[in-house]
């Protein structure tokens, strides 16, 4: 059968993959985390969808004009990039192979993901002292959804770059732990754009 | 002799579930297909349009497989050609891919058409004024309400023949659907909303209706009396529960919207405003549909029960 | 105290039932036998080791189709309670709420915890094995989908004898399934145990997309893949664009239910036919996601056992293709009842009928396959032969329903209801059955009985026309599904027992199925597959032994052509592949994680269906807990040396010759 074969197409064969057959399973990983994020930005997609329709339902309760403080929104809005930045500083301190940059800039963007978190938090206690909590009406209930689910997001984000933290400190730089580090990049700037568009739909259109 | 035993079978069973469908034909049951108004008619051919042009591809397809199947069976000493590595042909393909287009094509234009033409708000053509009717599905009945007439009914609905209903429809319950096969297709009954439905009954005579969507434990005896009679029997129907009848109240509403049977009754007269009242109490920001023009003045005095 | 104990037990217990109880204590029994006879034989290790904790593909898919067929007994046992109630009028056999409960379960099991976990399991045997590859692209995730499949089972199916069960019907439309007209647990089982095994299916459908476009032998493009992968592709891609959808629709439910949010209720603002729209918008695209994998196997089969080529490959490709696409475009047209207006209704309408026209070139593909073939009888190729048929006419029942002004008079009747059971009955679980006898031999390692599996057939073909097209007919007279039961006069009594005898001809059917298999494990030693290739295969899972070693293949084969094995036979040089030189070969290694993981989801969904803190918190920190003790383990592989590897070979071999 191999005589059959030509050159030309042994050779594509190789380029598929290098190590005998075996395809580079970390880049595979990578792979498989873009389809992941595909399914969140669909997920996240539901909900965008969900608060627009609800959008208008205040059932006589408040609406986002009575209640968003921008001040606040537009400093976490800004921390949240900011951290986006320091993660791809980590990521360039990575491809230097600088371990304690790339620990210490993760660090960075851990602890400012860490006051985006606290600041989200405080927003909701303050709305809930407001008396508009997820049950008032149709559009709290879309509110709380959609900025929670992204807030968790990025708290699950937070967890799991401290436990990356650890493993770098631990292994330094290998391709298993460089393939973490990207991954979570992604991750991390996914949320960024993620919270972009929360920015723009919920917050700047609604008090406009 | 396996192999052609079993294709006998399955030739018996197509026969047989054919006499079925044959047989219960004749029947008077098959009330889909026996329609006494004109959209229920309407319905009725397009259903038998659309399945005539399918089978102008379906029964072909039938005997070619069961042609293809008896001549290419293995069996020693077979002449029928085998051309294993015969796996393309363009021509064949166009084909294939060219009459499922053509057909579909038709029925699109057809059913396009029905669609626009057989719209559930789209008033009937007729000399007649329409008549309204509201209809509100409650756990576990119906109420008519005769806005013209002031007068209403449970689960009994009569109607003039040859006079063009108008329904509007919602629920006090969840989601149901207001079906009177005879005399055309269903339309879902929501809460916060007032869907419209225009039917006619061409002919006097007894019918039914039924509630087609789930609502919850004794949703199975949602069916309701749909009688058309002439216009002066109506009339006189109208004057024999003005007089005799008791009326509804409010109070009598919200007893009738418990969660429980009924048995037809009728009621000299509603409070004003009943249907809208019912209509805006859950209508959020979506009141499209209702015909009365100033709901916002009634309030329903209580709230939502839980 | 103990009347305490007493008034919590009759609330958490579902009571009153003799056929509950009855079901109580068979559960219990089946319990107490598995328990004990684990422990007498000494198996409850090798039972850990060898499949719990397993992350091998093909060992998975075994325990995916073995609970699918657990499922499918459960799901038939629904329907036959519910035939049994519609036999014959004013029958008070189920009370009504029962009744409501039961053909909930049984829409939502055959679905979801049937027909997927079947699916998966066919994609889990196989996928890997035509694609020429040594495991799915994340073996460990492979695993934690399948036990997150089973614990959404488990937990769905507890509801049976814990707190009731769900009654809002398969897709449970508010407000009918909110709290306010449906107060108990029932529907927080239904959704959560839909959510958990959800996450699992979502998973599946990512790690299978890879490894189709990832882990392909060497040389084989994608339009040399076989049909089946290729439908796995599609399905897998409908999978990811479908199901965050249900996730995220299942939570807001949730919400609505448990923090008193206002999605879907009636007040507060909220908007039921919302949860109409993006439950169906995963719905449609659902039915298809079940519907592609078995175009796939016929496909296989249709080839196979006409022993010629597959007519017009790139036709089906493109076919599978477009449906999974326009299976998204389609939703509303499983309400055109409401009042949505006639721009909406004729532009679903015609999208769906569009759906018709790749569906026609497959068959007609299909046809001229077998035109010029040699046709042989397997039961797989019968299964396949059933199929054709049936599938044509529920495809011209589907056309009907997609005409929107005469939906209006189909819509909810048991037109439908004939309907859908004759494409997912006749397309999806015709075909699952022919993968699985076609496949069987390669899993196992050992050909079922023939003559048993021909009765199944034609109880099940038979039983399925007598069950179901008296439904058509019924429908026409204006019997709407969800009934519990109807009165004399209104004719419907001799349609109705005539349909319940084709359920128990199904029922029989399966019965014999079951059969076929206990007959198959006991005569496996005469029957034994030694040629690794018992139906004259043409794609590369019959290239290697029955059943196939751990690793697959022992030298990655080099793909040049479609039917990549056909060709190398037709060559005659079958076996060289074997003489090539050996390498270690990399594997994964069993993991616990999943398992474990699983069961604290288990315990988190319980907790919040009973909106009890302490399993919420446990649940969720033994979720977490897991994810970091996977996280921080760095040894999840090994390899196995190349001694190893020629001894295993040797082995089966031997066995071989």
């Amino acid at each position: 059968m191999a005589e059959s074969q030509t050159s030309e197409q042994i050779l594509q064969a190789h380029a598929h993959d290098e190590h005998h057959g075996h395809p580079d399973m970390e880049e595979v990983r990578t792979f498989g985390f873009w389809i992941y994020l595909m399914t969140d930005v669909i997920i996240f997609g539901t909900l965008f969808a969900t608060y627009i329709v609800l959008q208008q339902n205040t059932d006589g309760g408040p609406g986002p004009a009575d209640l968003f403080q921008m001040g606040g929104i537009i400093t976490s809005t800004f921390i949240l990039l900011a951290s986006s930045y320091t993660c791809g500083l980590a990521l360039l301190s990575m491809h230097k192979h600088n371990v304690k940059g790339l620990i210490s800039w993760l660090a960075v963007t851990a602890g400012l993901g860490a006051i985006f978190i606290g600041m989200e938090i405080a927003e909701f206690n303050h709305l809930v002292h407001e008396g508009a909590t997820i049950g008032t009406s149709a559009f709290l209930s879309a509110f709380f959804t959609l900025v929670g689910t992204h807030g968790l997001h990025v708290l699950f984000g937070l967890v799991w770059m401290i436990a990356l933290i650890i493993q770098l400190a631990k292994r330094g730089i290998t391709p298993v732990t460089k393939r973490k580090v990207n991954v979570i990049s992604l991750f991390w700037h996914f949320l960024d754009v993620v919270w972009i568009f929360v920015f723009t739909v919920v917050y700047l259109m609604g008090v406009s | 002799m396996k192999r052609p035993r079993a294709l006998r079978w399955m030739g018996l069973v197509f026969l047989l579930s054919i006499m079925l469908l044959a047989m219960t034909g004749c029947s008077e049951n098959i009330i889909v297909l026996n329609p006494k108004g004109p959209i229920a008619e309407q319905q009725r051919d397009l259903m038998i349009i659309s399945t005539l042009l399918c089978c102008i591809v379906i029964v072909p397809v039938l005997i070619l497989t069961a042609v293809i199947i008896w001549r290419y069976r293995d069996k020693k000493g077979r002449k029928a050609a085998y051309t294993p590595e015969w796996e393309h042909s363009t021509k064949l393909e166009l084909i294939w891919w060219g009459i499922p287009v053509l057909i579909i094509l038709m029925l699109a234009i057809i059913t396009v058409k029905a669609t626009y033409d057989l719209e559930p708000s789209k008033p009937i053509a007729s000399s007649e004024k329409p008549l309204t009717v509201q209809v509100t599905s409650l756990n576990w009945k119906w109420l008519f309400q005769y806005p013209e007439q002031g007068i209403a009914s449970v689960n009994e609905l009569k109607i003039p023949e040859d006079v063009p209903i108008r329904f509007e429809i919602t629920a006090d319950s969840p989601m149901n659907s207001f079906w009177i096969p005879q005399l055309g297709g269903q339309m879902y009954a929501m809460s916060g909303m007032a869907m419209t439905l225009y039917l006619q009954a061409d002919e006097v005579g007894e019918y039914w209706g039924s509630g087609a969507n789930f609502t919850g434990t004794d949703f199975a005896k949602m069916y309701f009396d749909v009688e058309a009679t002439s216009k002066e029997e109506f009339d006189a129907w109208v004057e024999e529960v003005k007089t005799d009848s008791p009326k509804l109240t409010l109070e009598g509403y919200k007893q009738l919207r418990e969660p429980s049977t009924s048995e037809v009754q009728s009621y000299s007269a509603f409070p004003e405003g009943l249907f809208e009242m019912t209509v805006t109490k859950y209508a959020a920001s979506h009141n499209h549909g209702l015909s009365w023009k100033n709901t916002q003045n009634f309030e329903f005095e209580d709230q939502v029960t839980r | 105290m103990w009347e305490k104990i007493k008034e919590f037990a009759s609330e958490f217990f579902v009571t009153g039932d003799p056929l509950i109880y009855g079901a109580d204590v068979t559960i219990v029994l089946t319990l107490i036998a598995i328990v004990s006879g684990l422990t007498y034989f000494k198996k409850w290790k090798w039972l850990w080791r060898e499949w719990l904790t397993t992350v091998d593909h093909k060992k998975i898919g075994i325990m995916y189709i073995l609970a699918a067929f657990l499922m499918l007994f459960r799901g038939g046992v629904d329907a036959l309670l519910m035939r049994a109630q519609l036999a014959m009028p004013e029958l008070n056999f189920l009370p009504p709420d029962h009744y409501n409960q039961i053909f909930t379960t049984h829409g939502v099991i055959m679905i979801l915890f049937m027909a997927m976990p079947f699916m998966f399991g066919l994609f889990n045997i196989m996928v890997p094995l035509q694609l020429g590859a040594r495991d799915v692209a994340y073996p460990f995730l492979n695993s934690l989908s399948f036990w997150l499949f089973f614990s959404g089972a488990m937990l769905f199916n507890l509801s049976f004898v814990i707190g009731g069960s769900p009654d809002a019907g398969w897709l449970a439309y508010p407000p009918y399934s909110g709290t306010m007209y449906n107060p108990g647990v029932g529907q927080d089982f239904y959704i959560w145990g839909i959510q958990i095994s959800g996450l699992g299916s979502l998973m599946t459908g990512i790690n299978f997309l890879v490894t189709i476009l990832k882990m392909r032998a060497p040389g084989m493009k994608l339009m040399k893949m076989p049909m089946f992968s290729w439908s796995v592709l599609s399905s897998c891609i409908a999978i990811i664009f479908s199901f965050p959808i249900l996730t995220a629709t299942l939570a807001l439910l949730f919400l609505d239910r448990y923090a008193g949010a206002h999605f879907f209720t009636l007040d507060g603002g909220g908007n039921p036919m919302m949860y109409i729209n993006l439950i169906w918008m995963w719905g449609h695209p659902e039915v298809y996601i079940i519907v592609l994998p078995a175009f796939g196997i016929f496909s296989e089969i249709v080839s196979t056992f006409s022993k010629k080529k597959l007519f017009g490959y790139k036709s089906m490709v493109w076919a599978m293709m477009i449906i999974s696409v326009l299976s998204f475009l389609v939703w509303a047209h499983h309400f055109f009842t409401m009042g949505s207006g006639a721009d909406v209704n004729a532009f679903f309408a015609l999208t769906t009928m569009l759906i018709a026209i790749p569906t026609g070139v497959k068959v007609f593909n299909w046809l001229f396959t077998m035109f010029r073939g040699r046709i042989t009888f397997e039961t797989p190729m019968l299964w396949t032969i059933g199929f054709i048929p049936c599938f044509i006419v529920g495809g011209l029942t589907g056309v009907l329903l997609s005409v929107a002004p005469a939906d209006f008079q189909f819509h909810n009747s048991y037109f439908l209801v004939a309907h859908f059971h004759q494409v997912i009955i006749g397309g999806v679980v015709f075909g699952y059955f022919a993968g699985l006898y076609y496949w069987w031999p390669k899993m196992f390692g050992f050909t079922l009985n023939e003559r048993i599996g021909k009765w199944a057939f034609w109880f099940w073909n038979i039983g399925f026309y007598c069950c179901f097209m008296p439904q058509y007919v019924l429908g026409l007279m204006g019997m709407t599904r969800r009934v519990v039961t109807y009165s004399w006069d209104k004719g419907w009594w001799e349609l109705n027992l005539v349909s319940t005898i084709g359920a128990v001809l199904m029922a029989i059917a399966f019965l014999f199925q079951v059969w076929q298999i206990v007959d198959g494990f006991k005569h496996q030693a005469k029957n034994r597959d030694t040629t690794g290739d018992p139906w004259n295969g043409r794609t590369l899972e019959w290239s290697i032994p029955s059943p196939a070693p751990v690793y697959n293949f022992a030298v990655l084969p080099n793909v040049s052509r479609q039917d990549e094995w056909w060709e190398q036979k037709q060559s005659a040089g079958a076996h060289q592949t074997i003489k090539q030189k050996l390498e270690p070969i990399h594997m994964p290694k069993n993991s616990g994680v999943p398992i474990v993981m699983s069961a604290f989801w288990f315990i988190a969904g319980f907790g919040f269906i009973f909106d009890w803190t302490g399993f919420i918190y446990t649940g969720l920190a033994g979720v977490v807990g897991c994810l970091l003790y996977h996280s921080f383990n760095y040894d999840t592989d090994y390899y196995i040396p190349v001694d190893e590897i020629e001894r295993t070979e040797a082995a089966i071999r031997k066995v071989n010759i």
